[in-house]
C-alpha cells in the first residue's frame, strides 16, 4: 500500500527572494518602489533646500494678487487690476478657443485632402500628396512664425484703407477688413437685447452695484463688466433655446412621418414643415431682439467695431490647422484603405448606390479606424497651441507661463500649474477617446 | 429538302484578338482613365492643373531667378529692379550666401568647424553597421566609441572626460559580471547599474582631474552658448533619437509588465509626459531644473534640454513600441516560454525584433517629430535656425527679409524629414517577411 504524502514543505530562505520566481517579482517591485521613493525624496529635498536658500516659499497665494498687465485678447472681462488667476483663466479660454477653431478647420481640410489623395484622378491625388508631404515635413513652429510674418508684412496697414483712392479695400460687401493687424469681421448685435446674466455675482461688490444700477458714469459702466465670474449673454441663450426647440420639433415630425410610412406605406411630404419649424421661430426671435450686424469702421488710426481677429490668433489658427490637416489626411486615407474592397463590392452587389455605400458601409467601419488617431491629433493640436508664445498670442502659456512667471518670479508654482492644466485637458480628452473605443470596438468571441 | 449540315449558325472557330481601341491604351488611354474619366473629373483636373501652374509659374522664377550676390536687401532689390523691372518678384538668396555658416553652426568658432563635421562623419560611420546589415562587424566598435568621442569633439576640453565617462560603463559591466556569476543575475543588474551611477556622480570628476594633472591632454573647449543653427538642431535631434530609443523600449516593457508597481510607475510617467506640451518641459529645463538639483550644481543648458527632449521622445516611443508588442500574437510569447528562455532572452531574441519591425513606421515618425520639435528651443532663447532667422532679420542689412530665410530653413528641414521617412519605407520593405 502506498500513501500519498504532501511534498515536503519548503521553509523560506532569504536567497529565495532572488532565485524563486514567486518571490523574485516582489523583490523587483520593492527595489523599484524604493528607488522611486529615494529619487523623489532626493528631488523634493533639493527643492526645499534650494527654495530656502533663495528665500522663497512654495505657495499659490500670488494667484490672488493683481496681475498688473493687460491681455489684448480676452473672452471675459479682464484688466490689469484683475488677479493672476483671472489672467490664467483668460489665457486658458484663449487656448481652448484656438484649439477648438483649429480642430474644426483641420478636420474639414484633412478629410478633403485625405479623400482627394485617394482620388483616381492622377493630378489631384499628386497635388494632395505634395500638400501632405510639404506640410508635415516642416516644423509647425516654422509655419506659425512664417504665417505671422507673412500677415504682418504682406497685408495692407489700416491707413491704406483711408482716402478717396485707397490702396486697399474691404472685402465681401465692405464688411470684412483684412489688415496687417488682423481681420475685422462684422459682429452680431441686438438693438433690443436682453442684456447679460452674471454668473456667481457677489452683490456686495462695487462691480455688481454698478451692474445692477447701470445709470452711472462711464467708469462705473466699465466696472459693471466685472460683476460675477463671467457673464452669459441672455440673447444668445434665447436664440439657442429656440433653435434647439425647433430641432426637436423637426425630429418629432420626422418620427411621425416614419410612423405614417410604416402604417400606410405612403410617406407624407414634410421637408418644408421641418425647415419652417427650425428657421421661422429662430428668425422671429432674431427680429424681436433687433438683430443687426455691426460692421468694422476705420476710425482714427485703426478699425473700430466688429470682431477683431488678431493676426497672432489668425497665424496660429491657420498654421495649426494646415499642419494638423496633413496628418488627419493621412489618417483618413489609411482608414478608408483599411476597409477591404470586398465590403463595397458586396454593397454594390446588393444594389446600393455609390453614396449610400460610402455612408452606410465604408464610413461606419472606417470611422472605427479613424477616430482614435484623429483624437490624438486633436490633442497634439491643443498642445501645439502652446507655441502661441512665439507669436505673442496670449494663451495660457503666454499669461501664466509667460508674463505671470516673469513678474512674480514663481517658476516652480507657475510651471507646475501650467503642466497640471494641460494634463487635465489631455486626460479628459483621452478618457473620452477610451470610452469611444470601448463602444465601437469590434465584438469578437 | 436538303439539310446543309456543314453550315452552322454558331461560329465554330475563334476570331483573332483585336487590338484594343486607341482610346484605351497608351498615353491617350491613360489620360482618359486618370484625368478625364468623367465630366467632374475633367473639370477638377483642369482646375488642379491651373492651380499648380499658377503657383509654379510664380515660384520657379522667384527661386531660380533669385540673386546670390548681394550684401544687403536694398542692394538686392535695386539689382532686381535693374534687371527685371519693377513688376517682377525675385528671391534675394544673397542672405543665405552671406549667412550660410551662421545658419549652420551659429557662433561656433570658424576654425573649429572641422570638429562638428568630423563628429557627424563618425556618427554616420557608427550608424552604418546598425542601419545597413551588410557591413563588416568591426565597425560596431566605432558605434560604441561615437557617444564618447562626439561630445568631446563638440565641446572640446580634456580628453580624460570621455575616457572616464566610458570607464563608468566598464565599472558597471565588471560589477554586473562578477556579481551575476557569484550571487545572482538580478542582484548583478541592480548593483552594476548602481556602481556605474556612483562612478559617474562621485568618482569620475576627481579621477578625470587627477589624470589631467598627470598627463594634460586636451583640445580647445567651446562654450555651449556658441552652439547654434542646424548644428544645434541635429545635435539635439540625434541625442534625443539615440537615447530615447532604449529608454522607450524599457518603458514599454515596464508598461506591459505584470509587476503592478513597476507598471504603474511607467504608466504614470508616460501619461504625464504625453499629457503636457514639450514647451512646458523646456520651461522646466530652462527655469526649473536648478531647483531639483543639489544646490550649486551648474548644469549646461544644452544638456538640460537634451535630457528633457529625450524623456519627452521616450514616452512617445514607449507607446509606439507598446503598440508593436500588443500586435504580436500570444503564441510568440508562449513559444519563447516553451523553449525555456528567460525573460530577457525571450525579449531579445523573439519578442523585440518582431515588435520593433511592426512599429518601424511609428518609430520613424516619432524620430521625425522629435527632430522637428527641436525648433522649440528657440522659445527658450537658444540659437536654433528659427532664432537665427530672427537674428538676421534684426540686422539692418537684411531688415524685412522673410521668405528667403524661412524658405531655406523649411527646405533643409524638409530634406531631413523626407529622407528619414523614405528610409523607413526602405527598411519596411527590406524587413518584409510576409507574403
Amino acid at each position: 500500500m502506498t500513501t500519498l504524502t504532501d511534498p515536503p514543505k519548503e521553509s523560506f530562505r532569504l536567497s529565495m527572494l532572488l532565485y524563486d520566481t514567486r518571490y523574485r517579482s516582489t523583490t523587483i517591485q520593492v527595489v523599484a518602489l524604493l528607488g522611486f521613493m529615494l529619487g523623489a525624496a532626493w528631488l523634493i529635498n533639493n527643492v526645499i533646500v534650494n527654495l530656502a536658500a533663495a528665500g522663497k516659499t512654495f505657495n499659490y497665494g500670488f494667484l490672488k494678487e493683481a496681475s498688473g498687465y493687460d491681455i489684448n485678447q480676452k473672452l471675459i472681462a479682464y484688466n490689469s487690476q484683475s488677479s493672476h488667476m483671472r489672467a490664467a483663466v483668460v489665457g486658458l479660454m484663449n487656448t481652448l478657443l484656438v484649439a477648438v477653431m483649429g480642430c474644426i478647420a483641420a478636420t474639414i481640410l484633412g478629410v478633403i485632402i485625405g479623400v482627394l489623395r485617394l482620388s483616381k484622378n492622377w493630378v489631384i491625388s499628386r497635388l494632395a500628396a505634395v500638400y501632405v508631404e510639404t506640410l508635415r515635413n516642416v516644423p509647425v513652429l516654422l509655419w506659425i512664425v512664417l504665417i505671422m510674418a507673412a500677415t504682418s508684412h504682406q497685408l495692407p496697414a489700416p491707413k491704406d484703407f483711408r482716402g478717396d483712392n485707397p490702396a486697399a479695400t474691404m472685402k465681401v460687401f465692405d464688411s470684412i477688413a483684412v489688415t496687417n493687424r488682423g481681420v475685422y469681421l462684422p459682429e452680431p448685435l441686438f438693438s433690443k437685447g436682453l442684456g447679460d446674466l452674471p454668473v456667481f455675482p457677489d452683490k456686495e461688490s462695487k462691480a455688481c452695484q454698478a451692474f445692477y444700477n447701470p445709470d452711472g458714469t462711464p467708469a462705473t459702466a466699465k466696472l459693471a463688466k466685472f460683476c460675477g465670474t463671467f457673464q452669459i449673454s441672455i440673447d444668445l441663450m434665447a436664440i439657442l433655446a429656440v433653435l434647439i426647440a425647433g430641432l426637436i420639433t423637426s425630429k418629432l415630425i420626422k418620427t411621425r412621418a416614419d410612423q405614417i410610412q410604416k402604417d400606410t406605406g405612403v410617406r407624407p411630404v414634410t421637408w418644408y414643415w421641418r425647415l419652417a419649424v427650425v428657421f421661422l421661430p429662430t428668425l422671429a426671435v432674431l427680429y424681436i431682439l433687433g438683430f443687426y450686424l455691426g460692421y468694422p469702421e476705420l476710425k482714427g488710426f485703426n478699425f473700430k467695431g466688429g470682431i477683431h481677429m488678431r493676426s497672432s490668433l489668425l497665424a496660429l489658427w491657420v498654421a495649426l490647422s494646415l499642419y494638423t490637416a496633413a496628418f488627419i489626411a493621412e489618417i483618413v486615407r489609411a482608414g478608408i484603405m483599411a476597409i477591404s474592397k470586398g465590403q463595397s463590392e458586396a454593397a454594390a452587389a446588393l444594389g446600393l448606390r455609390q453614396n449610400r455605400i460610402m455612408s452606410l458601409i465604408v464610413l461606419p467601419q472606417a470611422l472605427r479606424v479613424i477616430v482614435p488617431p484623429l483624437i490624438s491629433q486633436y490633442l497634439n493640436l491643443t498642445k501645439n497651441s502652446s507655441l502661441a508664445i512665439a507669436v505673442g498670442y496670449m494663451d495660457i502659456t503666454g499669461t501664466l507661463g509667460g508674463i505671470t512667471l516673469n513678474q512674480t518670479g514663481r517658476e516652480l508654482e507657475t510651471v507646475l500649474l501650467l503642466m497640471l492644466i494641460y494634463l487635465i485637458i489631455s486626460l479628459t480628452v483621452s478618457s473620452v477617446m477610451n470610452y469611444y473605443n470601448e463602444r465601437t470596438k469590434l465584438k469578437e468571441r | 429538302m436538303t439539310m446543309n449540315s456543314t453550315q452552322s449558325y454558331v461560329r465554330t472557330e475563334m476570331l483573332p484578338e483585336k487590338a484594343p481601341p486607341v482610346t484605351n491604351v497608351g498615353i491617350i488611354g491613360w489620360v482618359r482613365q486618370n484625368l478625364f474619366a468623367t465630366w467632374l473629373d475633367a473639370i477638377l483636373t483642369l482646375m488642379a492643373i491651373y492651380i499648380a501652374y499658377s503657383v509654379l509659374s510664380f515660384l520657379l522664377p522667384w527661386i531660380f531667378g533669385g540673386f546670390w550676390n548681394a550684401n544687403s536687401l536694398n542692394e538686392c532689390r535695386a539689382k532686381i529692379i535693374e534687371v527685371y523691372g519693377e513688376s517682377q518678384n525675385r528671391a534675394c538668396w544673397g542672405v543665405i550666401h552671406e549667412r550660410f555658416w551662421q545658419l549652420m553652426y551659429g557662433f561656433y568658432p570658424e576654425h573649429l568647424y572641422w570638429r562638428p563635421n568630423l563628429a557627424l562623419i563618425l556618427l554616420f560611420a557608427g550608424l552604418a553597421p546598425i542601419l545597413f546589415g551588410s557591413l563588416p562587424k568591426k565597425l560596431i566598435l566605432v558605434s560604441v566609441a561615437v557617444p564618447f568621442i562626439a561630445p568631446w569633439l563638440l565641446w572640446g576640453g580634456s580628453v580624460w572626460v570621455p575616457v572616464t565617462a566610458f570607464l563608468g560603463f566598464v565599472v558597471g559591466y565588471l560589477v554586473h559580471k562578477f556579481v551575476s556569476v557569484a550571487i545572482s543575475p538580478l542582484l548583478g543588474l541592480i548593483l552594476g547599474v548602481l556602481s556605474a551611477i556612483i562612478w559617474w556622480l562621485f568618482l569620475m570628476g576627481p579621477v578625470g582631474e587627477a589624470l589631467q594633472n598627470i598627463i594634460p591632454l586636451g583640445i580647445e573647449s567651446v562654450e555651449s552658448r556658441k552652439f547654434g543653427g542646424f548644428m544645434l538642431s541635429i545635435l539635439l535631434g540625434i541625442t534625443g533619437i539615440t537615447l530615447s530609443f532604449p529608454l522607450g523600449i524599457i518603458l514599454a516593457l515596464g508598461r506591459q509588465s505584470n509587476l503592478i508597481i513597476v507598471k504603474s510607475l511607467c504608466v504614470g510617467f508616460i501619461e504625464f509626459i504625453r499629457g503636457v506640451p514639450l514647451i512646458t518641459l523646456l520651461f522646466v529645463a530652462s527655469v526649473l531644473l536648478q531647483y531639483f538639483l543639489p544646490k550649486g550644481t551648474e548644469f549646461d543648458i544644452i544638456l538640460r534640454v537634451m535630457i528633457m527632449v529625450t524623456i519627452f521622445a521616450a514616452a512617445y516611443m514607449a507607446e509606439v513600441i507598446r503598440g508593436g508588442l500588443a500586435a504580436l500574437p500570444k503564441g510568440q510569447y508562449e513559444a519563447a516560454d516553451a523553449l525555456g528562455l528567460d525573460y530577457w532572452q525571450a525579449q531579445r531574441l523573439i519578442i523585440m525584433p518582431q515588435a520593433l519591425k511592426i512599429s518601424i513606421p511609428g518609430i520613424v515618425s516619432t524620430f521625425i517629430g522629435l527632430f522637428k520639435d527641436t525648433t522649440l528651443v528657440s522659445i527658450i532663447a537658444m540659437a536654433d535656425p528659427i532664432q537665427w532667422v530672427k537674428f538676421i532679420q534684426s540686422d539692418s542689412d537684411w531688415n524685412g527679409i522673410i521668405w528667403e530665410l524661412y524658405g531655406f530653413v523649411a527646405f533643409v528641414f524638409f530634406i531631413f524629414c523626407f529622407s528619414m521617412s523614405r528610409y523607413s519605407m526602405y527598411l519596411e520593405r527590406k524587413l518584409q517577411t510576409g507574403h
